[in-house]
């Protein structure tokens, strides 16, 4: 069986700036997969370049997500694929409000992929569901996507956004970053709600303690632009005592 | 010496004195408004068409827009008033007190007057031009030396005059559906009127179409008198066909305490002007002013609006939005004044278009004219595209492109819309602005 997402030797640079330098990573149904690494190393690059963000150019490499070539997707035919990317930096929109927002996603997805739409009752019982589970104010949907939010607010709502949708593949982008001890908690059980024999993770953290709750198969290390180590659980911990400080040379 | 250059007269300027030559024996009205006539066609001609270098038209110069006068509308016949039943299709559900102006003539039999509420009046403008108090009503206050209002008055022929006593609460909205059916050249001149008594209230729904592709003018202008304490609210839509003219005047004197909001939303008719002069003449008057214009291929649409505030403590908000797409232009021009001993003036004014490709233009010029020293006034605009990173962020949650535009157009439109008071027409305006983006792809 092919692997949910190959990554192999991917090269990809912004403004004519490389950033990532021949990434290789191979993530299979079924894995959580954390990649940690020092800032500015690239990885909020991969996870903008694996969602097809504009303004990346790929200079080299390529990615199969379910067999097939990733990169050629615009970016809403990845998400209905079933990439998810949860942003480090949630943006707001004006004007939009949550569950309007919600809707459209979910139902776009589902007539790209041949399904039934969603009537907007459905959506929002669907919707309610989740917000509870995640202690979400039911109040905060009706709001517009995002603004005015805090940034433990944003993540949640990231959150929401990932368990609505139910993606094949999650990429969690410091999701744990703005979160308070008991919002942590929160969100990690939301995502390990998730976790299906079927479905993969990357979650990319700075913080072994995310890592204590949602339990990586696999640990990798990014610096400069490629994975410079990966091991198992335990590198995380590992990466608390010594730092990054001799990858950083080794990727120099 | 007078050193004033008068340019050579354009064809369509010589067009408009021979039409009114012509048609000024024929027009509605005794010799009294055939007298106001000639004088109105008269401060026409002293200036001729308006232009680039005239302030208040700097950026829609009809000299150059307006090739040719077009023959005066024939008043409709069978013909006319059958191809209007489908008109203004997107108000049809709604319990409105229709009025149907059709080819600039209005036509009771085709409008909704039954069970007239106790205090409200309407009558035919081509009707009340044979009066005694016609010259007067004609006359009154239209927009000093303007060209535009000038030709109005000078041709004005038909259109409906709705008064409403002191006190009256009119529940039943009145929508004035201005329908044009002629797919030959023409021009229409109608002149409306509100006048709403003190403590009286009332909602004016205004729309205008006509056929694509139809070489058509239209000139319609529009008195409002808003009594103490009244509330009126007028919305109006701006959907002409495709080749059309439009041009709009609208006055209105604002009484003490009274409550003003204008609604505008233009999206049809190749030239679309509208101007709109608004005299906050008691204290304590509330006006606001909510615009939006929905534009593409080479459309123009130009709104000039100036706000009056002529008595102590009265406060407006303008708030203008353009979606520009193709070629088309989005000119806004707002002035808000504030006469001396008019303190506690609070107004502020915000201009923002919204520019989809690289070839669209938007013109916003906001100016304040304060003569008062203790007032609060402020205006802004805003001019840029849609914004990438929020677009990618709906693209990543599944959403195609195009309707990842829509909502965020939709979200910039909404602050417009939402700021009409009525659930149906909020639906209603809704539907004309999905509408449009659906014709987008
Ligand atoms: N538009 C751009 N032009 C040039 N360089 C850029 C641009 N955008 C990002 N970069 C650079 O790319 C590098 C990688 O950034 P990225 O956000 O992927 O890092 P990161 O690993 O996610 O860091 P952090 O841990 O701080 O989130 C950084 O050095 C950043 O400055
Ligand atoms: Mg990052």
């Amino acid at each position: 069986m092919t692997a949910l997402l190959d990554i192999r030797g991917l090269k990809a640079e912004i403004d004519g700036r490389q950033i990532l330098n021949g990434l290789d990573l191979t993530v299979n149904r079924g894995e959580i997969h954390a990649i940690m690494g020092p800032n500015g190393a690239g990885k909020s690059t991969l996870s903008y370049v694996l969602s097809g963000k504009p303004g990346y150019e790929i200079t080299g490499g390529e990615v199969s997500f379910n067999g097939e070539d990733l990169l050629a997707m615009d970016p809403d035919e990845r998400a209905a694929k079933g990439l998810f990317l949860a942003f480090q930096y949630p943006l707001e929109i004006p004007g939009v409000a949550t569950l309007t927002f919600l809707r459209t996603a979910l139902n776009a997805q589902r007539k790209k992929r041949g399904e039934e739409e969603l009537s907007s009752p459905d959506v929002l019982k669907r919707v309610r569901e989740l917000a509870k589970q995640l202690s979400i104010d039911p109040e905060m949907l009706k709001r517009p996507l995002n603004v005015g939010f805090s940034g433990g607010e944003k993540k949640r709502n990231e959150t929401l956004q990932m368990a609505l949708l139910e993606p094949k593949l999650c990429v969690l982008d410091e999701t744990d970053s703005g979160l308070d001890i008991d919002a942590l908690r929160i969100v990690a059980d939301g995502v390990n709600r998730l976790r299906a024999a079927d479905r993969g993770m990357i979650v990319i953290t700075h913080y072994q303690r995310l890592l204590d709750y949602i339990v990586p198969d696999v640990v990798h290390v990014l610096s400069a632009g490629r994975i410079v180590k990966t091991g198992g659980k335990e590198l995380a911990l590992e990466l608390e005592a010594t730092g990054y400080a001799q990858y950083q040379s080794e990727a120099a | 010496m007078n050193a004033e250059i008068r340019p050579v007269k354009t064809a369509a300027e010589i067009g408009f004195a021979d039409l009114f030559a012509a048609a000024r024996e024929s027009l509605p009205g005794g010799g009294n408004v055939k007298a106001v006539r000639c004088d109105a066609f008269d401060r026409f001609a002293a200036q001729g068409l308006p232009h680039s270098r005239v302030e208040a038209w700097k950026y829609t110069d009809l000299r150059r827009m307006v090739r040719d006068a077009k023959p005066l509308a024939p008043r409709p016949d069978t013909a006319a008033k059958a191809a209007t039943r489908k008109a203004a299709a997107g108000f049809a559900g709604l319990d409105f007190r229709r009025l149907l102006i059709v080819d600039g003539a209005f036509v009771p039999e085709l409008s909704d007057l039954a069970d007239l509420e106790p205090g409200v009046s309407i009558r035919a403008t081509a009707d009340a031009l044979g009066l005694d108090d016609a010259p007067l009503w004609l006359e009154a206050g239209m927009a000093g030396d303007d060209p535009a209002a000038a030709l109005n008055t000078a041709f004005a022929a038909d259109g409906v005059i709705i008064a409403v006593d002191p006190n009256v609460v009119v529940a039943r909205p009145i929508h004035l559906a201005f329908v044009t059916t002629a797919d030959t050249p023409s021009a229409m001149f109608t002149r409306s009127s509100l006048a709403l008594g003190a403590g009286a209230a009332i909602t004016l729904v205004e729309t205008h179409e006509g056929p694509d592709q139809s070489d058509y003018q239209v000139n319609a202008a529009l008195r409002m008198n808003v009594g103490e304490r009244a509330r009126l609210d007028h919305v109006k839509v701006t959907s002409e066909g495709s080749a059309a003219m439009h041009i709009a005047t609208l006055l209105a004197e604002i009484g003490a305490n009274a409550t003003y909001r204008e609604f505008g939303f233009t999206t049809g008719g190749a030239v679309v002007r509208n101007q709109l002069f608004l005299k906050l003449a008691g204290e304590g008057t509330i006006a606001n002013v909510h615009q939006a214009s929905l534009l593409a291929g080479r459309q123009h649409a130009d709104t000039t609006l100036t706000v009056d505030h002529a008595a102590p403590g009265s406060q407006s908000r303008e708030v203008f939005k353009a979606v520009v797409d193709d070629e088309a232009r989005a000119v806004f021009q707002g002035r808000i004044t504030v006469q001396p001993g008019a303190q506690q003036t609070d107004a502020r004014m915000m201009a923002r278009a919204l520019l989809l490709s690289d070839e669209a233009v938007a013109n916003c010029k906001p100016e304040l004219e304060i003569f008062a020293d203790d007032v609060q006034c402020g205006h802004g605009t805003t001019t840029g595209a849609l914004d990438d990173q929020l677009k990618f962020y709906l693209m990543a949650r599944g959403i195609p492109e195009k309707e990842a535009e829509a909502l965020l157009i939709q979200a910039f439109v909404g602050e417009v819309i939402d700021a009409l008071a009525r659930d149906d027409l909020r639906e209603a305006l809704t539907q004309t602005m999905l509408n449009w983006l659906r014709g987008r792809d």
